[in-house]
């Protein structure tokens, strides 16, 4: 089908593009890469009045070093995080996570803000940026806030984004260098929406867990966390780890649905599997012979 | 509904024209500049016939605006061959290779490798394959165009493409 009619604005500065949001609120979308709003505006499942086109700004595009953070802004290309150094050292995770974002063809237009902004339950960089405690920096002509992408995800496609707020930036936190991350999923194809994957960092001090992160997608109505594997993680070294009882632990903090694609108990099964075989793999656990 | 001006080029000439807002890319391609080597069939982003190449990456024409390619450098199938019509190294292996056989998903798996291989690019077999991955084909089977994929990776650098 053919998109319903609208209006199109290419702003190239933030503020011009936030007095746009703000005299459509409601009724106005943000264009960023299109790989998900463009096909929702060609099934008409989206309808509005007007696009607001960020891809000329170019204050919204690219990475840089802050105090202790990498910030990526939101209109970076997710082909461009995958292949930025200054991301693949610091946030080896997020590089990780894009590599199974979508083919080359999506990623060449795709944005970090954009999935960020979309929260699609079944997507990597959510997922990765929940497990890794990044931070949103939202915009509005009523002034600029930061919000935890901890807080951020209320439910299916729901954030707490206002609709007349952009996401300017994600800052992803720095982790101690001693940290090992794990990404991880299970799709049907490349590029397929994944059944289910696993996000997992784990800073390490002396061979033993001092802060992990844990997060997953296609496993629940929105990017899921386990906070409570989390903490059973901290303190434990490679000899001591029974990864198959916090792993249990970590799938029930999950909350898999059943679809056409896979049932919630396979979800289950396959994210424990997962999550024993590659974090003991992270923390060296030398498996049984 | 706004009208925009655009400006870009298409396979070497100099396009200008006004457009409507919702106007895609993969539309504005093939109606209106009379592109038919833009197949256009899932028109959602999915089945990847409308690939073209804009400003050197393989993209999905139904997935982008024409008012947003304005400024941009676009190239389609019917801009790969040399005026002699000596075929592309991709068509050529396409060719070869038995790459294709109704022909809808072609200029769009064309465009792809064409895209990842200018320049004497070697991506590895690999990343090929996973790149192909982002077509439909109903009559290969794909083993065909895994064929063109590998043979591409092991063309020698900087030769072809």
């Amino acid at each position: 089908m053919k998109p319903a009619p609208f209006d199109y604005v290419a702003p190239t500065s933030v503020e011009e593009a936030l007095e746009h949001l703000a005299r459509g609120a409601g009724d106005a979308n943000v264009l960023a890469g299109g790989q998900t709003l463009v096909p929702l505006l060609a099934l008409r499942m989206a309808t509005p009045s007007l696009l607001i086109d960020v891809n000329r700004i170019p204050e919204l595009a690219g990475v840089s070093r802050v105090t202790g953070a990498t910030r990526i802004g939101a209109a970076t290309r997710q082909k461009a995080v995958l292949k930025d150094p200054t991301v693949a050292a610091q946030v080896p995770a997020l590089t990780k996570a894009l590599s199974f974002v979508g083919h080359p063809q999506t990623r060449a237009r795709g944005t970090l803000g954009g999935s960020i902004a979309l929260g699609e339950p079944a997507a990597e960089s959510p997922a990765t940026a929940l497990a890794l405690g990044a931070v949103v920096e939202a915009r509005s002509t009523r002034g600029a806030r930061e919000i935890q992408v901890e807080d951020f995800y209320l439910g299916p496609y729901t954030t707490t984004l206002e609709p007349d707020e952009l996401i300017a930036a994600v800052r992803f936190p720095d982790w101690p260098a001693s940290t090992v991350t794990v990404v991880h999923e299970v799709s049907r194809r490349p590029g397929d929406f994944a059944l289910v994957g696993l996000v997992c960092a784990l800073a390490l001090d002396g061979g033993r867990v001092s802060r992990a992160g844990v997060g997953w997608f296609g496993m629940g109505p929105q990017p899921m966390r386990s906070r409570r594997a989390e903490q059973a993680l901290v303190g434990l070294s490679a000899s001591a780890a029974d990864l198959a009882e916090i792993a249990d632990m970590a799938v029930s903090e999950t909350e898999p649905l059943d679809d056409a694609q896979a049932d919630a108990s396979y979800r289950r099964k396959v994210g424990g599997r997962i999550f024993q075989r590659l974090v003991g793999e992270a923390l060296g656990v030398r498996r049984a012979a | 509904m706004s009208r925009h001006q655009v400006e870009l080029t298409v396979n070497g000439g100099t396009i200008t024209a006004e457009v409507e807002a919702r106007r895609t890319l993969a539309d504005f391609l093939r109606i209106d500049a009379g592109l038919t080597g833009v197949h256009i069939g899932c028109e959602h982003g999915v089945c990847g016939a409308c690939t073209v190449i804009v400003d050197g990456d393989p993209v999905r024409s139904c997935l982008m605006l024409a008012v947003q390619a304005h400024g941009a450098t676009v190239t389609t199938a019917e801009g790969l061959a040399a005026a002699d019509g000596t075929l592309h190294p991709v068509q050529q292996a396409m060719r070869e290779e038995y790459g294709l056989q109704c022909g809808f998903c072609t200029p769009g798996v064309v465009m792809t490798l064409a895209a990842l291989t200018a320049d004497g690019a070697r991506p590895s077999e690999a990343e090929l394959h996973e790149a192909v991955s982002g077509h439909l084909c109903r009559c290969t089977g794909y083993q065909g165009i895994q064929r063109v994929a590998t043979r591409l990776a092991r063309a020698p650098q900087g030769e072809g493409a």
